[in-house]
């Protein structure tokens, strides 16, 4: 093995963990961004390459108004999808569209794309 | 004393869906003093009746704020339908730019090919100055990079901050990783020829997976388009205006959203009625084909129900509002549509689990190959076929195949499904249905019309058959016993004359007894000629028995006291049930019965419909165990029924089929409703998930085979045997066709028709 060749193998094999790392293991930010008005739980969500915040706690059994913001035009994020709630919505770039959920059991339902490859989750207690 | 309510009614803004609707209606029955809340989404208004005492406007308003929504003076511009419109817009705009970034990147692409291959011939090299040609490339590179494929760089870069990894991750990360080599080989070619290496640039490729990857989404974007269609389509079946009879009797044309309950409309031919109601006066066909899948046009009389978008044929009437909005047939059908596309079926958990672990699995076994081809190949072109590969397994490994399989299925079946009458309620449902196979009928109401009608008509001797029937049919127009309804139906088909009755008198359980034209004519059981001491012929007295042999019901006829004849009346099999059940058992299904009647009327109508299992004597309290016994038998169980006290055992099945639309209790508790009330339904139903379950199955099936496939050849595997690679190129164009094949073949789920 000549030089080149090492620096490659190793330099790879740490960016391959880097990538499992931060994909699979890194913590995530756990943001309850929760504020009641009336009894209607609001969260706003940034939508741009992901979710902001990803992980939402809400309580169990109030209504809940998810209000996404697309902020962006990529047509990954393009749908909002609640497989557990059987909703599917479709988020217009640069506008802010609600989504309306009453969780009636604890738990913790995802929300993803339209292709899955988005996800947040939505922590009911 | 009772408090007297009033009646508000508020603009709401703000309501996006019909949850919405259900949010500012909680709200709204929570307030002290509210008796009751009704708020509709399409027309966007709240009703509310409200004890004055307690509530005020300023409070319901106040209400409708706090659930996070306003309220507004008049009557809102932007309706639903303009929402839509707006997202329709939105998309058609996205697809104009997306395909001018195509012919952008397609049209430099198809420059910097040839110039790229100039390098094949060296005499033509020797003409040509290498940097000079590697900066040109580089400047028609640079349009197809920022304005063509600025997306893929973006969202790469905000799904990486948010560590989510999508399909452009690999593809921003494949063309610039090509891209940035080229750069690097351009400008400093000296670093690269000092160590051996000849300086060759991939704008070629850069370009090309560019312009390929954008024809695969604009093919995509076209087809994902028609995948929603069968919704977009029944949305636009919705009236836009009606024509309102004003309360001095003046006819004025209003826009749908000002329609209310409780106003008469008029339906003129060739109109489509506006919305839900019942026929007051007039007689028509409608056309109910789009709510139901049934073709021939139903007729309508005062007192029938109409709904809106089905179209008036022949006749005009008028009707009277009794739903308005999202309530209507239309708006729930719409509503149950949309959910079913929202849900995801369980044969999707896998390829979920998977496209979300997917991109950076991809990543890691991309840069693995890097290293493993820079240290086993000759040392002169170990950084050119490190990167070529490296490039491919990023390029074909773009997992959006696999993520548009399941869902373009099931949204085109649940279209479909709603286009022939079929409502489905989840992607679930959709699939348990395809593993049935036992279908458990409920006799009354499926198999049957479940209401009786008139099957034997039999004057006595010397009778004239229909100056008797223009006699029983006077009598029985008084009544309204169930059995007297199914036989002025007959004599309305047999088309006789209308007598007047007088001296009607209803005989509790027994029969009816009027004057006609001054003859004293009975109609009833056999105890109410009896008591009016009227004997039968022997000859009427055999046909009766005959009659009740074949369990049906015998009414007894008597004029001027003297016996006139007899009616066989029965719950008559429906004609299409035979054809339908035998349809069934050519699927390779079982057909089992069951109802409450007696063993001698079960086994003749499973006769009459070729079925050879049923239960009979069953309670209504016991239908859900009868589900139960078969699916301990080990069978997959669907059962059909149409009442409410069907609903448990609906539940109970492994799937539930509603038949016909009236009962909501019924729905609720059934996977799959019905909207025609005809088995043929049932066959269409089954058909239809057979047909989508196989078509996920090779949806799936390409996607999952094309990238396991696909990633092990692009990372060079079969290179030391056969020699052969996969170019990154030709990575791109597989990659865009895979997603595109996936649609079509979703696609083709649209010619679906059974029969
Ligand atoms: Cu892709």
């Amino acid at each position: 093995m000549d030089a080149p060749e090492i620096i490659v193998t190793l330099a790879g094999l740490a960016l391959a963990a880097f990538v499992v790392w931060y994909f699979f293991f890194s913590t995530r930010q756990v943001v309850s961004a929760v504020s009641s008005s009336g009894g209607v739980q609001e969260v706003a969500i940034n939508v741009k390459g992901g979710y902001t915040p990803d992980v939402i706690e809400v309580e169990c059994g109030k209504p809940v108004q998810l209000h996404f913001y697309r902020d962006e035009e990529n047509s990954c994020s393009e749908e909002v999808l609640f497989p557990d709630f059987s909703v599917r919505r479709e988020l217009p770039a640069f506008k802010t569209t609600l989504v309306e959920l009453l969780p009636e059991k604890v738990g913790t339902y995802a929300f993803t794309c339209g292709m899955g490859m988005l996800r947040g989750s939505l922590v009911v207690k | 004393m009772e408090p007297t309510t009033k009646t508000e009614t508020l603009d709401i803004e703000g309501m996006t869906c019909a949850s919405c609707a259900a949010f500012v209606e909680k709200s709204l029955t929570r307030t002290p003093g509210v008796q009751r809340a009704v708020v509709n989404f399409a027309t966007e208004k709240a009703t509310i009746d409200y004890v004055p005492t307690q509530a005020s406007p300023t409070s319901l308003k106040e209400a409708v704020v706090n659930a996070g929504y306003g309220v507004i003076e008049r009557v809102p511009d932007t309706s639903a339908a303009e929402r839509n419109a707006e997202i329709d817009r939105q998309k058609a705009l996205a697809y104009l730019k997306l395909k001018q970034r195509f012919w952008v990147a397609a049209g430099l692409a198809l420059l910097i090919m040839p110039l790229s291959m100039l390098m094949l011939w060296p005499a033509l090299m020797q003409q040509v100055n290498m940097q000079w040609l590697n900066y040109s490339l580089l400047l028609l590179t640079l349009p197809v990079l920022f304005y063509s494929g600025r997306e893929f760089y973006s969202s790469a870069w905000n799904g990486f901050k948010h560590r989510a990894a999508n399909m452009d991750t690999l593809i921003a990360v494949g063309t610039g990783a090509a891209f940035l080599y080229s750069l690097a080989a351009t400008i400093v070619p000296g670093f690269f020829m000092r160590r051996g290496i000849m300086p060759e640039v991939y704008y070629d490729t850069t370009a090309t997976i560019i312009a390929l990857i954008l024809l695969g989404k604009v093919l995509e974007l076209r087809a994902k388009t028609q995948t929603s269609a069968a919704i977009r389509a029944l949305i636009g079946l919705q009236a836009k205006t009606a024509c309102v009879v004003r309360p001095g009797g003046q006819e004025v044309d209003v826009p749908i959203e000002q329609v209310q309950l409780g106003d008469l409309i008029v339906v003129r031919p060739g109109e489509k009625v506006a919305t839900d109601g019942l026929v007051t006066e007039g007689h028509s066909a409608v056309d109910e084909a789009m709510l139901t899948g049934e073709s021939l046009p139903v007729d309508k009389k005062p007192g029938d129900a109409v709904f809106g978008a089905t179209l008036n044929k022949t006749g005009s009437f008028r009707f009277q509002v009794t739903k308005v909005g999202a309530d209507t047939m239309l708006a729930q059908i719409v509503k149950l549509v949309e959910d079913a596309q929202g849900s995801r079926a369980p044969i999707q958990r896998l390829a979920d689990k998977v496209s979300a672990i997917f991109v950076p699995t991809v990543v890691v076994i991309a840069i693995l190959t890097f290293v493993v081809w820079f240290d086993l190949a000759p040392v002169e072109a170990r950084l050119p076929l490190a990167l070529v590969n490296f490039v491919a397994v990023l390029i074909i490994a773009c997992p959006c195949a696999l993520g548009l399989a399941t869902p373009t299925a099931i949204m085109v079946a649940t279209g479909k499904g709603a286009e022939h009458g079929v409502l489905i309620r989840n992607a679930e449902a959709l699939e348990k249905a395809h593993q049935v196979n036992t279908v458990l009928l409920d006799k009354t109401g499926t198999i049957t019309r479940g209401e009786p009608a008139v099957t034997d008509f039999v004057p006595a001797a010397g009778q004239d058959a229909t100056a008797l029937l223009e006699l029983v049919a006077a009598v029985e127009r008084q009544s309204e016993h169930p059995l007297a309804e199914a036989v002025v139906r007959y004599a309305e088909t047999q088309q006789v004359a209308a007598l007047p009755a007088t001296a009607f008198r209803a005989v509790e359980g027994k029969g009816a007894v009027a004057t006609i034209s001054g003859q004293a004519v009975l109609v009833g059981n056999l105890r109410l000629l009896n008591e009016a001491g009227v004997r039968l012929t022997p000859a009427l007295e055999q046909q009766a028995q005959q009659l009740l042999a074949q369990a049906k019901t015998v009414l007894y006829v008597a004029t001027e006291g003297q016996a006139a004849g007899l009616i066989g009346v029965a719950d008559t099999v429906r004609e299409s049930s035979a054809a339908a059940i035998q349809r069934l058992q050519a699927m390779g299904i079982e057909v089992v019965m069951m109802t409450g009647d007696n063993p001698q009327t079960a086994a003749q109508v499973a006769g009459q419909v070729g079925i050879k299992r049923y239960f009979a004597e069953v309670l209504p309290q016991d239908k859900a165990s009868k589900v139960k016994e078969l699916q301990a038998e080990g069978r997959t169980v669907a059962m059909v029924g149409d009442g409410i006290n069907d609903a448990p055992a609906l539940a109970q099945a492994d799937i539930g089929l509603a038949m016909g639309a009236g009962t909501d209790v019924a729905m609720e508790a059934a996977g799959i409703t019905l909207m025609r009330s005809d088995l043929s339904g049932v066959v269409t139903a089954i058909e239809l998930s057979r047909q989508t379950i196989r078509t996920i199955k090779q949806n799936l099936f390409f996607a999952f085979i094309y990238n396991t496939l696909g990633i092990p050849v692009a990372a060079g595997l079969l290179y030391p045997f056969f020699g052969i690679l996969l170019s990154p190129m030709l990575a791109a164009g597989a990659m865009a066709l895979s997603s595109v094949s996936v649609l079509t073949n979703s696609l083709r789920l649209r010619s679906f028709s059974h029969r």
